[in-house]
């Protein structure tokens, strides 16, 4: 509030003073919550010293002594607590990524669907989007469990749908290629085209904004994005050589297994969340006003354009901010994993907990962990908040 | 000048039956261009493809009243694993002969909660029969009084450990959501980022890390010799964690109140608790009701999150009917009956809650 408090004059009572007030308020209230909080800590201390309870974080260079079953980076039950803690970290964020992009494609694409002309479609939108959001996600990923345990034959009547993939309830079983130095170089190539695509749409825009040009920005970059590693791959002697899966005793050998754990967990996200995905983004199409559509017809744009300079940078601010709260959800819900045995970063953090009975450590290591995901991505919203508020006269 | 004058009778034509009826509504909604004809017969066809499997295995295959060696003979669904196991689905462990307590409980609130749906009858009475409503259910719970045998809460379960967690969790969390709200909006420094602090920090963790630490670290916290039992930590991890999440939307109905309103109130001369309580909230509250359903919707749904740390709600109730030998293996059709549960509670709130946002959008 902007109003302007007069001087206090000499005869009021200090407790009437507003300012005094105020002072004796914070005072107050900080006063009774540092009494509180140190009432805690000497009661856990008093705790953790009657149970001989040792604090601190020296754990972490022990040895963890206990397996997991999917990991990123090679580890072993004779590595430390902090390598364990740093594989759950990698998983966490790796269910999280591909979840989210997944997430973000299926919600739009039922968003869309939910506003489609064709009632069918409408529809099906509507009913997947009023079912998946009104089940709790946990159910969801039982359930995605289940069918998977259920429903899908054992390794040895694995379904072959396609030749070298096989489905089974131990997973989903594909041949990758055979690692190569070549592969390393396309990976490469493909960075360089990222930066070159990056300078590339730096030139054209000032060149546009000389000249009026237009360059054909995305068959450029789509082509650049194709060959270079493709370049690069013929540059590397072209191996073909594929690592492809065998059944050998009870399950399969070589190739790449997706466990069900992995699948039921992302299969649950990205459907949950979609939903919710597909609301915000239906809202956000909703909201441009079609006078704007109009607008850019009359000028004499096409439909593509129409889409790209009108339509999506205006429904794009109502979306993103909802957006990202509905990405973070996914990725403080792929906590979850641990109730399904998927080891992310909390059921590691859990397994840790049971072996060391550091509990204080390990909770507030999953809360910081999760708090400083969510703090910087609202940092990032903040900038791009600021970025892209509507400039107003 | 002619006069013309038809003098022939005239003849009514019907509409072209291509866009009346069945086909033209057909046409209207399912065909308008080539691309949507070919997205319905694909639509279609997965549904076909989906669905007919679904069916043959739910219901034309399915077994509604066999023995679970019965079921594991045929391909088809085993219902009869629900009825076979209801009592235990829907009340836990809690004691079969006063299971109509918790029975009573749950029809006293679906009342209150159908009673409430009628703008009409909110009043000052009503909200005195909800409070009545509550300490009668978490009596008959309970017992220890009136000739109930007393049942101690770790023998709660099921769908009434459920909705309580729920519906207490949010009846506490709403008052203390209102207050951290006003709090991250004061003019005093302290209190605001003592708020804020709170609010960010519960709302950037999941709730899962919260229940842990109900269920791990709460205990630490007590002096020697007290202990607060498991069911009573984990409420009040969703109340800490549903308030955050009130205090959020509050915020955005303390937002939207034009400056006037506080202006007004100044030179009435009212201090700022009078003015918060006479001319702020009333407004603000009204606003934020629509989403404040919301998330008692998601605070419903979470509190499923407790089968983590070994609470017997509803679904818990059902996964351990499933480590049953009888049972095993039909783990999808207890997860769907669940999940009809779930559909049916929040869609129920859902609807209402977008009722109310169409009859409340009148006024302003």
């Amino acid at each position: 509030m902007a109003l302007k408090q007069l001087p206090a004059s000499k005869n009021t009572s200090f407790w009437q003073d507003p300012d005094k007030r105020s002072i004796i308020y914070q005072v107050f209230t900080l006063g009774t919550v540092l009494m509180i909080g140190y009432y805690l800590f000497s009661n856990v201390q008093a705790n953790l010293e009657r149970q001989s309870i040792a604090t601190g974080f020296g754990f972490l260079d022990k040895e963890a002594a206990f397996e997991i079953g999917e990991s990123m980076i090679n580890y072993s039950a004779a590595d430390t607590y902090t390598k364990a803690l740093f594989v759950g970290i990698l998983n966490t964020l790796k269910v999280s990524f591909i979840g989210i992009i997944l997430t973000v494609f299926l919600g739009t694409v039922i968003g869309v669907a939910r506003l489609s002309s064709n009632w069918l479609i409408a529809k099906a939108a509507a009913i997947y989007i009023e079912v998946l959001q009104d089940i709790p996600i946990l159910l969801q990923l039982f359930l995605w469990y289940a069918i998977f345990y259920q429903f899908f034959p054992s390794p040895h009547q694995a379904l072959n749908p396609v030749d070298g993939v096989f489905i089974c309830n131990r997973g989903l079983v594909f041949g990758i290629p055979e690692s190569h130095p070549a592969h390393t170089y396309m990976l490469i190539a493909l960075l360089i085209a990222g930066i070159g695509i990056f300078f590339l749409r730096r030139w054209a825009g000032k060149r546009q904004a000389e000249t009026g040009k237009i360059f054909p920005l995305f068959s450029v970059s789509l082509l650049l994005v194709i060959l270079l590693p493709l370049a690069a791959w013929f540059a590397g002697g072209a191996p073909t050589a594929m690592n492809t899966p065998e059944l050998r005793g009870f399950n399969f050998t070589g190739g790449l297994n997706v466990s069900p754990e992995f699948t039921a967990l992302l299969m649950g996200l990205v459907l949950y969340t979609a939903a919710f995905v597909a609301e915000i983004v239906r809202a956000g199409i909703q909201s441009v006003n079609h006078g704007q559509t109009e607008a850019a017809m009359s000028i004499g744009l096409k439909q593509g354009k129409i889409l790209n300079l009108v339509i999506l940078p205006q429904a794009l601010r109502v979306i993103i901010p909802p957006l990202t709260s509905q990405l973070l959800n996914l990725t403080k819900n792929s906590s979850l994993a641990v109730a399904i045995g998927f080891p992310d970063f909390v059921a590691v953090t859990n397994t840790t907990i049971n072996q060391t009975g550091q509990a204080i450590e390990g909770i507030a290591m999953i809360m910081a962990v999760y708090l400083i995901i969510s703090l910087s991505t609202s940092v990032y919203m903040n900038w791009y908040n600021q970025k892209s508020k509507l400039v107003e006269r | 000048m002619a006069v013309i004058i038809h003098t022939e009778e005239h003849v009514n034509l019907k509409p072209p039956t291509s866009t009346t009826g069945i086909i033209g509504w057909v046409r209207a909604n399912l065909c308008n261009t080539w691309y949507n004809s070919l997205f319905s017969l694909l639509i279609i066809y997965i549904l076909w493809q989906v669905m007919a499997p679904f069916i043959n295995w739910a219901l034309i295959n399915a077994n509604w009243t066999s023995s679970g060696a019965e079921c594991h003979q045929s391909g088809g669904a085993c219902w009869s694993i629900i009825h076979a196991n209801i009592r235990f689905i829907l009340f836990g462990f809690y004691p079969p002969p006063e299971q109509w307590r918790p029975l009573t409980a749950m029809i006293i609130l679906f009342s209150l909660l159908i009673a409430s749906r009628n703008r009409n009858w909110w009043s000052k009475n009503l909200l005195y029969t909800w409070l009545a409503g509550l300490i009668i259910m978490g009596l008959l719970m309970k017992g220890g009084l009136f000739g109930l045998t007393s049942i101690e809460s770790d023998q709660w379960g099921g769908l009434p450990l459920t909705l309580m967690l729920s519906v207490f969790g949010l009846a506490a969390a709403y008052p203390l959501g209102v207050a951290l709200a006003l709090g991250r909006q004061s003019r005093l420094p302290v209190i605001k980022s003592l708020t804020v602090i709170y609010i960010e920090m519960i709302r950037g963790v999941p709730l899962i890390s919260l229940l842990f630490m109900s269920a791990i670290i709460f205990p630490l916290f007590l002096p020697e010799g007290i202990t607060i039992n498991k069911i009573l930590r984990a409420q009040v991890a969703i109340i800490m964690f549903t308030a955050a999440y009130v205090a959020e939307v509050v915020r955005g109905g303390l937002q939207a109140m034009p400056k006037g309103q506080y202006e007004a109130a100044d030179s009435l001369g009212l201090n700022y608790f009078q003015t918060m309580r006479l001319i702020i909230l009333p407004q603000a509250l009204k606003i934020v009701i629509p989403p404040t359903v919301s998330v008692l919707i998601s605070a419903f749904k979470d509190t499923s999150l407790v089968v983590i740390i070994a609470l017997y709600d509803v679904l818990k109730t059902t996964q351990s009917t499933l480590s049953n030998p009888q049972w095993m293996g039909f783990s999808t059709e207890a997860y769907l009956f669940v999940g009809m549960i779930y559909f049916v509670c929040c869609y129920f709130m859902s609807t209402w809650s977008r009722r109310l946002e169409i009859e409340l959008h009148t006024g302003r």
